[in-house]
């Protein structure tokens, strides 16, 4: 027991040894709020009443989200059953004629729950990425120049409150008539996401590089006009470095939002992601089915938390004054 | 004496406010032989740093312009470095690295890179920071950052060294080290300097001549001091020294009585001065006949009076 404390208190980034009095603060305090929280949702559950049944409370959540991982156990050891027999199969033929063509054929049973968290994490990283290489860069040149910066801004202050559920019926029609191949390397619904994804996330690395590299102290700019460092020196040397906690700051609120949008994108679009599961079991409407979009509602906050923590890891460890901290 | 090394000749500058362009120097003139330690002296906000930045290239005179060895200054170059009042090192970078940014800048085609390494140890040497060549900037003390500011700035082997109050955020004895350490630095390579400063016993120190500037709007050279006091200077020594005291009392009283700002609660600290007036009373006569003046403005004229 108090290995797995010593083990969680590491992962929060507490000290190791702790007095009793910040064991309390740390662990008991925050505990007490999940307490409490599970108590409300227990008792306002039982009084909320759907055409398909009660609402789903805390033991009924837990219970589904067994079953979703029992379900993909199942589903992984069909898929293992399925290659053995394929396997045998083509032995046979092989050993009866061994000029036979034989076929190996992919198993399509349908993606679980665990499959569909994979799916929706590919995208989102993609797409995030995709929008984190255009913003970037595009931050930087834009926020060194007055004029570019004054030009494009209201564009951006356009674009950046736009809903991924306006982008979507552009970028599914867009993607159709463009994106054409006999034999596509992405599926058509994951482009679709990944590409409003990419658009919802844009802005906010996009703005906060721009602001982070035009306020850089006119001190260091000076000291580079009297090195006379040309323009892409300036730039290595000097302005991203000293731009990176707003850089940051950007890719952290690109990251949030990529992934809340993901989950609205992966709905309409189809993609076999969360978003498509939570839309499924609406669809399907058994009576397991609140039960089992309330796990998945958890499932991605639990996500998109630890996507802000890994940020936050990655940004101590770029960050030249975070480093030092942490020595 | 024709041929000067370094010449302001007629500077003006205008700054645009919304009101209108401000006139922020007026008709600035000096004259800077090579190898010569200046100071720049003046109340805040007088435009001491606007001249700086001036010669540094990194502001363009409206009227006038600057000449460094018959050539014009219009753009800034490594061969006017500059010592920032605030280090300005990057703060991502050891002290090492920030020197290796200008020499690499400075000497990338001149030098090898076993060269360029023995000459960045050899300028940390200089200002007695190679004991942490590789510390980050927050790691080391204020002074120490001056110091490598000073690396920085003597690596890149400038023609003029432009020093813009380089120790005014140091407490008193690590102002003192520096101090000592850059007239030893000066002793040794002969640089012409330009420095900034509020410090008058700093100025008196250093320098072997003192600007001493006129309040703004408009601003401009109001006297200029010659220090004709021996080197190497040693400060104890100089605390006594009626000499040292005279240029002391010279800079004050145009500080203090010439330039006091109206409106500024400057009375008081003016009136305590008042036991060396009787010094300053004299030294106007010495200023005015060493210096190299070009500047022989109103401002000049009741002192001139009264010594006469």
């Amino acid at each position: 027991m108090s290995n797995i404390a010593l083990k969680l208190f590491k992962a929060l980034g507490l000290p190791e040894k702790l007095s009793a009095a910040q064991v309390i603060k740390a662990l008991l305090v925050p505990l007490s709020g999940i307490l409490v929280f599970l108590f409300i949702w227990n008792i306002a559950a039982q009084n909320i009443h759907t055409s398909l049944g009660e609402f789903p409370g805390p033991s009924q959540v837990y219970a589904q989200s067994v079953n979703l991982l029992a379900e993909h156990n199942r589903e992984r050891q069909k898929e293992v059953a399925f290659h053995q027999r394929q396997d045998v199969r083509n032995a046979k033929k092989l050993e009866k004629n061994p000029d036979a063509v034989v076929k190996t054929r992919p198993y399509t049973g349908k993606p679980t729950f665990i499959d569909q968290i994979g799916t929706s994490l590919v995208t989102v990283l993609a797409g995030f990425f995709a929008a984190s290489l255009i913003a970037i860069p595009a931050g930087i040149v834009i926020g060194l120049n007055k004029t570019l910066y004054s030009a494009f801004n209201p564009v951006i202050q356009l674009f950046k409150p736009v809903s991924p559920l306006a982008w979507l019926p552009l970028v599914t029609m867009v993607v159709s008539a463009i994106y054409v191949s006999d034999d596509p390397m992405f599926a058509k619904s994951f482009v679709t996401s990944l590409i409003t994804v990419s658009l919802c996330c844009l802005w906010p690395t996009l703005l906060n590089t721009a602001v982070g590299v035009s306020t850089i102290s006119a001190d260091l700019n000076n000291v580079s006009k009297v090195l006379r460092l040309s323009w892409l020196t300036h730039v290595i040397k000097i302005v991203i470095p000293s731009a990176i906690p707003m850089i940051f700051t950007g890719l952290r609120l690109s990251l949030g939002i990529a992934w809340m949008v993901l989950i609205a994108a992966e709905m309409l679009a189809q993609n076999p992601g969360l978003g498509k599961f939570v839309w499924d079991e609406f669809q399907n409407g058994s009576s397991n089915s609140l039960g089992r979009i309330m796990v998945a509602v958890l499932v991605i906050g639990l996500i998109g938390f630890m996507l802000d923590r890994i940020m936050l890891a990655l940004q101590k460890k770029v960050s030249w004054d975070k480093s030092v901290e942490l020595r | 004496m024709t041929n000067k090394h370094l010449e302001l000749t007629g500077v003006d500058i205008d700054f645009p406010t919304p009101n209108g362009p401000f006139k922020a120097l007026s008709n600035v003139n000096l004259k800077i032989d090579r190898g010569e330690f200046v100071s720049l002296i003046g109340h805040s906000g007088c435009g001491k740093s606007t001249v700086l930045n001036i010669v540094a290239g990194l502001y363009q005179a409206t009227k006038g312009g600057v000449l460094l060895d018959g050539k014009e200054v219009n753009e800034p170059g490594p061969e006017r470095a500059v010592v920032f009042q605030n280090h300005s090192l990057l703060p991502w970078l050891t002290a090492y690295e920030n020197v290796e940014l200008a020499v690499k800048q400075v000497f990338k085609k001149s030098k090898s890179k076993a060269e360029m390494k023995e000459w960045i140890e050899h300028n940390l040497r200089l200002v007695h920071m190679d004991h942490a060549m590789h510390k980050r900037p927050d790691e080391i003390s204020g002074g120490m950052k001056q110091r490598v500011g000073i690396a920085r700035a003597l690596a890149m082997e400038p023609t003029v060294m432009l020093m813009d109050e380089p120790f005014g955020a140091l407490d008193a004895l690590t102002r003192a080290h520096l101090q000592d350490s850059l007239m030893e630095i000066q002793a040794d390579l002969n640089n012409t300097v330009i420095m900034i400063t509020h410090d008058v016993d700093e100025a008196v120190l250093l320098s072997d001549r003192i600007v001493m500037m006129t309040n703004g709007p408009a601003a401009t050279v109001g006297e200029i001091l010659d220090v004709k006091l021996e080197r190497p200077r040693h400060r104890l020594d100089l605390a006594d020294d009626p000499e040292y005291n005279h240029y002391r009392a010279a800079v004050l009283s145009f500080l203090y009585e010439k330039q006091r700002t109206p409106g500024e609660p400057i009375a008081q600290p003016a009136k305590k001065q008042a036991p060396s007036t009787p010094a300053a009373d004299k030294t106007p006569e010495t200023c005015a006949s060493n210096s190299t003046v070009n500047s022989a403005r109103t401002e000049k004229s009741p002192t001139d009076e009264q010594a006469a």
